[in-house]
C-alpha cells in the first residue's frame, strides 16, 4: 500500500463528497446549503489541485484539467455569496442561492469526472 | 520549458498545500469564534470578511481590527495565526529559493536555455563537441569569419570560457556529455541547417559516438572528427567520416615536409596560419640523421614518418621497452647533455623536442643547442599559452599540434576549395613551390595572406552571371582589376580554377570564366572587398571589361539612351544628303 496514493485518492474523494453534500438540497432554499460546507470544499478541492501539479502523464493532465474547473466554479460560487450577504440589499434571497448551487453543481459534475478517471486508472494497474 | 515548469509544480507541492491549510484554517476560525459589534451586540465574522482579515494579516500589512474591535478571543486567534502565517510563507519562500539554488535545477534551466538558443539560430551552423585548445582556436577564428557554431564540452569551466570569451557571435554552449543521444538532439544535429559536425573531443570514445549518431541522422552532412588511435581511425573512416584528423600523424607529416619539401611547407603554413613569418627560411641541409625525443604516440607517427621517407633517426626515450621504442634507442628524458652525447648530436642534421611536456622540450632544445650551436631544432608545443618561451628560445621550427588542428578544420569548413589547392601543390616539385612563394610573397608585401573563394553563380557574383548571361566575355583577370582604377591591379593571385572535375593550378588571367566555375584566391587583407565589388555590380564589371563607366541609375540609363538616340540620328541626317 502507497501512503501518496491514499492521501491523493482520499483528497479526490473528499473535494467530491464535500460538494455533493452542499449541493443537496432544494436549489433556491438557503436553509438546505450550508456556507460550511461550501467553504470545505473550495479548500479541500484547492489542496486535491496542488496534489495532482507535477504530473506529466496524459491522466494526470486531465485530472488536473477537472480540478481546476471545480475550483473555477466553487471560488465563483464563493463570490457570489459574498456579493449576495455584502453587496446587495435583498441578501441571500432564492435567485442568489439558486446561482450558486448552480454553480457548484457544475464542480461536482467536474469532481465526478475526477473521481472516474482515477477509479479508471487504478482498474488499469495491474499489481 | 514544460519540463521546467512540471518540475517547479511538483517541488512546490507542500510549500503551496501549507499555504493553503494555513489560510483556510485561520478563515474558519475567524469565522467560528464570537465577536461583539459596535453597540456590543454578539456579532459573527462571515467568510467574506474572515478572507480580508486573514490576507491582510498573513502578509503581515495589518489594517487593523476590521470592521469592529476584537474580542478578547479573536486577538488570542490572531495571535497563533499571525505566527502560523508568517512562518508558512518563510517556509514557501524559502523552498523558491532553495529550488532556484538547486543544482539540477539549475543544470535543467541551462539545458533549457541552450535548447532554446539553438533553436532560434536560423543561419547554417556547424555543432562543435569539444571546447579544449583546438576548440577554442576553431570557435574563434569561425567567428571572426561570421561563421555560426554550436558548443558542446564537458567541462563547465570551459563553458564558462565560452561565455566570458568576447565574440562576435553570440555561441550558444552547454557542458554536457556530447556521446549522449539527446544532448545532441538538443544541440542541434537534427536540424536542417546544421551543416557540419566536428567531434573534437579528448575522448576517441565520444568522438565516434557523435560522428556515428551524426552520420545516421544525415549521410550527406560532413563530419570531422579527432582521432588519436589506429584503431579510431579505421572506425571513423568505416562508415564515412569526411575528414579524420590525428594531431600526431598531422604533426609528423608536417615534419616530414618541412625537412623534405620546405618550401610546400611554408606555401601551406602560410595558408593554415594567415600570421605566419612568410620571411622564416627554409632550412639548408636538412639531409642527414635527426635524433627524436620522446617515443609515445607523436614518437610512432614520427618514426613512421621517417621511415617512409629514409630519414635516418635515433630516439631518447624515458622508458624504452614500454612504449615499445625501436632497437638503438637511448635511455633518458633528453635533458641532460649526457643523453645528447649518447644519441651523438654532434653528428645530427636537428633535433625534434617531442614531448608532452613544454619545460622539457624547451630544455631539450638549449641543452642541444650548447653541444652544438647550428643544430636545427624543432619543438612541440602543447600549450598556447607558452608561445612566448618558446619564441624567446629561437627555436627553428616550433610545432603546435593543437593549432595544426584547429587551422586545418577551419580551411575545410571555410574555403574547402583551398584543400584541392593544398592536393594539387603536392604533386607538384619543391622547385616549383619555391617560385609560387616567390609570386604569393610579392603579392602580400608582408601582410598576412588571406584566401576566398568565388563560384560562378548568381548568388556569389550576380554580376559576373549576368555578363555571362548577355554572351559577353569575362576574363579571369577581370576579378583582379582595381575597381577605381582599372589599369592598378589588386595584391591578389587566383590560385585555383575548378571547372567540372578539371582542376587548374595557376590559371591564366586571360582564361574566359563560364557559369559554375570555381575560383580559389589568395591575397592581401582587403582586396577581396574590391574583388566583391566587381564580382557583384554590373556597372563596375563593365567599365573594368570596357573601360566605360556606365551610368547606373534607371533615370540615367534612360537620358543616356536619349541622347544616344538623337546623335545616332542627328548622324544619319548629317549622312542623308551625301
Amino acid at each position: 500500500m502507497n501512503t501518496e496514493k491514499v492521501v491523493f485518492a482520499f483528497f479526490i474523494l473528499l473535494a467530491l463528497t464535500f460538494n455533493f453534500g452542499f449541493v443537496l438540497g432544494e436549489i433556491d432554499n438557503a436553509a438546505h446549503h450550508n456556507v460550511y460546507e461550501l467553504y470545505a470544499a473550495l479548500v479541500v478541492s484547492l489542496i486535491a489541485t496542488v496534489m495532482k501539479f507535477g504530473d506529466r502523464t496524459h491522466v494526470g493532465a486531465v485530472l488536473l484539467a477537472t480540478s481546476l474547473v471545480a475550483d473555477l466554479q466553487l471560488i465563483m460560487a464563493a463570490v457570489v455569496w459574498a456579493y449576495a450577504v455584502n453587496f446587495t440589499e435583498a441578501g441571500l434571497d432564492g435567485a442568489m442561492m439558486a446561482s450558486i448551487v448552480s454553480l457548484s453543481a457544475g464542480a461536482l459534475l467536474s469532481n465526478i469526472t475526477s473521481v472516474v478517471l482515477l477509479i479508471l486508472e487504478t482498474m488499469m494497474v495491474r499489481h | 520549458m514544460g519540463h521546467v515548469f512540471y518540475l517547479l509544480l511538483r517541488r512546490l507541492r507542500t510549500p503551496i498545500i501549507t499555504i493553503i491549510v494555513v489560510y483556510s484554517v485561520s478563515v474558519l476560525g475567524f469565522v467560528l469564534i464570537p465577536g461583539v459589534d459596535d453597540q456590543g451586540k454578539p456579532w459573527r465574522m462571515d467568510f467574506f470578511h474572515a478572507f480580508y482579515f486573514v490576507s491582510f494579516m498573513g502578509s503581515t500589512i495589518g489594517f487593523g481590527e476590521i470592521p469592529y474591535p476584537f474580542t478578547a478571543g479573536q486577538r488570542a486567534w490572531t495571535i497563533v495565526m499571525i505566527y502560523a502565517t508568517v512562518i508558512g510563507w518563510l517556509y514557501s519562500i524559502g523552498k523558491i529559493f532553495s529550488l532556484f539554488q538547486d543544482h539540477s535545477f539549475i543544470r535543467l534551466m541551462k539545458r533549457n536555455t541552450f535548447a532554446r538558443r539553438v533553436r532560434a539560430i536560423q543561419e547554417p551552423f556547424y555543432l562543435v563537441c569539444g571546447y579544449g585548445y583546438t576548440g577554442k582556436r576553431l570557435i574563434q577564428r569561425m567567428d571572426e569569419q561570421g561563421i555560426q557554431a554550436v558548443v558542446l564540452d564537458e567541462s563547465q569551466s570551459a563553458i564558462d570560457e565560452l561565455d566570458a570569451h568576447e565574440l562576435g557571435l553570440a555561441v550558444p554552449g552547454l557542458c554536457a556529455n556530447a556521446a549522449d543521444p539527446d544532448t545532441l538532439n538538443i544541440a542541434g544535429i537534427r536540424r536542417e541547417n546544421c551543416i557540419g559536425v566536428i567531434a573534437l573531443t579528448n575522448d576517441d570514445h565520444t568522438n565516434l559516438a557523435v560522428s556515428i549518431d551524426s552520420k545516421l541522422v544525415n549521410p550527406e552532412r560532413p563530419v570531422i572528427s579527432r582521432s588519436e588511435s589506429a584503431g579510431t581511425t579505421a572506425n571513423l573512416a568505416s562508415f564515412g567520416t569526411d575528414c579524420i584528423i590525428d594531431p600526431f600523424e598531422t604533426f609528423a607529416e608536417h615534419l616530414v615536409k618541412s625537412i623534405k619539401q620546405p618550401y610546400k611547407h611554408i606555401i601551406s603554413d602560410l595558408i593554415f596560419n594567415p600570421h605566419h613569418n612568410v620571411l622564416a627560411s627554409p632550412h639548408q641541409n636538412t639531409s642527414g640523421r635527426w635524433v627524436v625525443c620522446g617515443y609515445g604516440r607523436l614518437g610512432r607517427a614520427i618514426d613512421r614518418k621517417f621511415k617512409e621517407h629514409d630519414i635516418p633517426v635515433t630516439f631518447i626515450e624515458v622508458d624504452p621497452p614500454q612504449r615499445g621504442a625501436p632497437l638503438g634507442t637511448i635511455l633518458g628524458v633528453g635533458t641532460e647533455e649526457e643523453t645528447l652525447l649518447k644519441a651523438d648530436i654532434e653528428s645530427a642534421t636537428g633535433i625534434v623536442a617531442g614531448t608532452p611536456d613544454d619545460a622539457d622540450n624547451l630544455s631539450i632544445i638549449i641543452t642541444a643547442r650548447n653541444v652544438k650551436p647550428d643544430i636545427i631544432t624543432v619543438a612541440r608545443q602543447n600549450l598556447s599559452a607558452n608561445k612566448p618561451m618558446f619564441r624567446a628560445a629561437h627555436v627553428n621550427l616550433i610545432m603546435e599540434p593543437v593549432r595544426i588542428i584547429a587551422d586545418e578544420i577551419f580551411i575545410r569548413i571555410s574555403t574547402p576549395l583551398l584543400m584541392d589547392f593544398l592536393e594539387l601543390l603536392q604533386k607538384e616539385d619543391d622547385q616549383w613551390a619555391r617560385e609560387l612563394l616567390l609570386r604569393i610573397s610579392a603579392v602580400l608585401q608582408g601582410s598576412p595572406l588571406e584566401a576566398w573563394a568565388y563560384a560562378v553563380n548568381a548568388a556569389q557574383c550576380p554580376a559576373i552571371c549576368d555578363s555571362l548571361a548577355r554572351e559577353k566575355i569575362v576574363r579571369l583577370g577581370s576579378l583582379c582589376r582595381d575597381p577605381r582604377r582599372r589599369e592598378d591591379e589588386l595584391p591578389a593571385l587566383p590560385l585555383l580554377l575548378k571547372r567540372g572535375e578539371k582542376r587548374l593550378l595557376l590559371p591564366d588571367p586571360d582564361t574566359e570564366l563560364q557559369a559554375d566555375d570555381e575560383i580559389l584566391i589568395c591575397g592581401q587583407h582587403g582586396a577581396q572587398v574590391f574583388m566583391n565589388w566587381v564580382a557583384y555590380d554590373y556597372n563596375v564589371l563593365r567599365y573594368i571589361r570596357t573601360g566605360v563607366e556606365a551610368p547606373g541609375g534607371l533615370l540615367w540609363q534612360w537620358l543616356s539612351s536619349l541622347r544616344k538616340k538623337r546623335r545616332r540620328r542627328r548622324a544619319a541626317r548629317a549622312g542623308n544628303p551625301q
